[in-house]
């Protein structure tokens, strides 16, 4: 199959659901709906898509209303913005009443590229996840993503779904079933946990490859639902390798590595490393250069195996 | 309207403020000054203007009601209680641990609460998502009514709200200003001037009407006529005076987040009585 971006499956993704009979939909953009892909929502269903301007605060809390009123909105915007900008929002109108929201934010992680740090978003999935009745989502392919924008539909509650730029290599069959707070594992393996989120899983893969040369057998585990946390699926295997490393588009702090780090902690202490944006911010350059700029590769990964191995020996 | 009804508006007024008086001395914290200023609007919509049923908080059809200053907390749960949503003794757990009565209205714990507010700014966009989506069921006969303070407009995403209503043409939408001209630090003219907000809403492209918003009367005329308004969103400016009817609290800014003692609640209560 064809790389293809996360973002693509949101635009496409809403209009099969109004198309299923979904007449509870309707989706929110603060004009990025072109780069979010909503704008071909737009033209499928215009009587139930509601542009904002550039006013994320107001179409986050309007969302909250349409929720309120019986409505599942998706709201959509570059990920810096729909977290970042409506904080206030998110937590006070969506998050302490429980209501259905749906944040479906794009251009998340360092992959914004060019447009540089200012808008390359690394500390959104700290920020959703630490806010009571939020749901996280992070899909590391179109497939995944598709699904990921379903299972928000279908779920009760807010949600944050975290979508990329650039194009990403497919690691699901069409059809594959995908549930609510599950962690997929893609390659089984005995010496080291590779738990990954988002594009770097596909990044995960790459390191489990060059580990395999040298005889390391990496188990990658997709953690596509960071909120809640799949504790059985990431417990089991890292009671079996050993040894755990976490790979994610986002910084060191309080994203997929501190989660992981905090359910080892708590139920089986184990070597561990987080591979992440080290407490920086981003800059311009292409998608490519900058995940090797912030060592988000899968030689890094496979380093950082490494380590973590010889420290649990 | 009937002498008989504004009669009955006006005891209905004067049991909401004994109730707000009581809860928050009762509660020993919370916002007395801001819930009286608004008691003749909120007072008018549930005992006159506004279509709702107390047994049935939920009915298809009702009015929505978003208190957007949700500081105001006791004056909502005042109407609550006085139009018999719950027990008029439950005023009395205002801000207490269990308590149904949040420091700000809580819809998860409170039949009648239609959306939970308290960071301010916030009510005006929650009203445009109600408003779209009763307009999106083809719902025309409900209306949605927004209360913000006038401190609260400092707030900008109040304005990034106003320019949505009339984008989106919000016609069962009608927002009630509480100019009170008060807040925390002092008068809203020397803490951040609002200029003049008849005419700011207005350049945001909303009808605008003035009134007195302690005249039940006037209130009433207002409420009736914006409800009946087409062609866009319609605003209530409403001339308030921050602690009304309490005189040692009228028109001082201290009173905005005090709670009156066990004497000081009795004095007013004295005032207050029927």
């Amino acid at each position: 199959m064809a790389d293809r971006a996360t973002r693509e499956a949101l635009g496409a993704t809403l209009i099969e659901l109004v198309d299923e009979g979904r007449d509870d939909i309707v989706v929110l953009d603060a004009d990025l709906a072109k780069a979010t892909t909503t704008v071909k929502f737009k033209a499928a269903h215009p009587e139930r898509f509601f542009d904002f301007g550039i006013a994320e605060q107001n179409m986050i809390a309007t969302a909250a209303g349409l929720a309120a009123g019986g409505k599942t909105p998706f709201a959509s915007s570059f990920a810096v913005f729909a977290t970042g900008r409506a904080y206030d929002q998110v937590r006070n109108s969506v998050c302490y009443p429980n209501l259905g929201v749906k944040i479906a934010a794009t251009h998340a992680g360092v992959t914004v590229g060019p447009d540089g740090g200012s808008h390359q978003m690394v500390e959104d999935i700290a920020l959703m996840r630490v806010l009571p009745n939020m749901q996280v989502l992070v899909p590391a392919d179109f497939t995944s993503a598709c699904a990921a924008i379903r299972l928000a539909s279908t779920t009760p509650g807010p949600f944050y779904v975290r979508l990329g730029r650039p194009a990403v290599p497919a690691l699901y069959d069409a059809g594959f079933e995908f549930a609510t707070g599950r962690a997929y594992v893609l390659r089984e393996g005995s010496d080291v946990t590779l738990a990954a989120c988002g594009m770097m899983v596909s990044r995960a893969l790459q390191a489990a490859e060059l580990l395999a040369a040298e005889g390391i057998s990496a188990e990658v585990i997709d953690v596509m639902s960071l909120k809640p946390l799949d504790d059985a699926t990431i417990l089991s295997s890292a009671r079996k390798t050993g040894a755990a490393v976490t790979c994610e588009e986002h910084s060191v702090i309080g994203g997929l590595g501190s989660a992981i780090a905090s359910l080892l902690a708590l139920e089986s202490p184990t070597p561990m490393e987080i591979v992440g944006v080290r407490d920086v911010f981003g800059t311009s350059g292409e998608a490519d250069e900058l995940l090797t700029y912030f060592g988000l590769t899968g030689q890094e990964i496979a380093d950082a195996a490494r380590r973590t191995i010889a420290r649990a020996s | 309207m009937t002498q008989p009804d504004l009669a009955r508006l006006a005891h209905l007024s004067q049991a909401m403020r004994r109730d707000i008086v009581e809860m928050v001395s009762t509660a020993g914290s919370g916002h007395p000054g801001g819930s009286l200023s608004a008691v003749e609007i909120v007072a008018t919509l549930y005992g006159s203007v506004m279509r709702h049923d107390p047994s049935d908080p939920k009915m298809a059809g009702r009015d929505r009601f978003v208190l957007s200053k949700g500081h105001a907390a006791p004056v909502l749960y005042a109407a609550l209680a006085e139009t018999g949503y719950f027990p008029r003794e439950e005023v009395l757990t205002l801000r207490k641990l269990g308590s149904r009565l949040q420091g700000h209205p809580d819809m998860r714990k409170l039949p009648g609460v239609e959306v939970s507010t308290g960071s301010l700014g916030q009510g005006l966009a929650l009203a445009n998502g109600l408003a779209l989506a009763l307009r999106l069921d083809g719902a025309d006969e409900p209306t949605v009514f927004c209360l913000m303070g006038d401190g609260e407009l400092q707030e900008g995403s109040v304005w990034e709200a106003a320019m949505a209503s009339a984008h989106y043409g919000l016609d069962n939408l009608v927002a009630i200003v509480d100019l009170n001209g008060l807040q925390i630090d002092g008068p809203t003219c020397e803490v951040m001037d609002l200029g003049n907000v008849p005419e700011k809403f207005a350049a945001f492209g909303w009808t605008v009407m003035t009134c007195d918003g302690h005249a039940v009367a006037e209130l009433h005329d207002a409420l009736t006529r914006a409800k009946a308004h087409v062609g866009g969103p319609i605003v209530i400016v409403a001339r308030t005076m921050k602690g009304r009817g309490v005189s040692f609290m009228e028109n001082l800014c201290d009173w905005h987040g005090k709670a009156p003692n066990a004497d000081e609640c009795a004095r007013a209560l004295a005032e207050l009585a029927e």
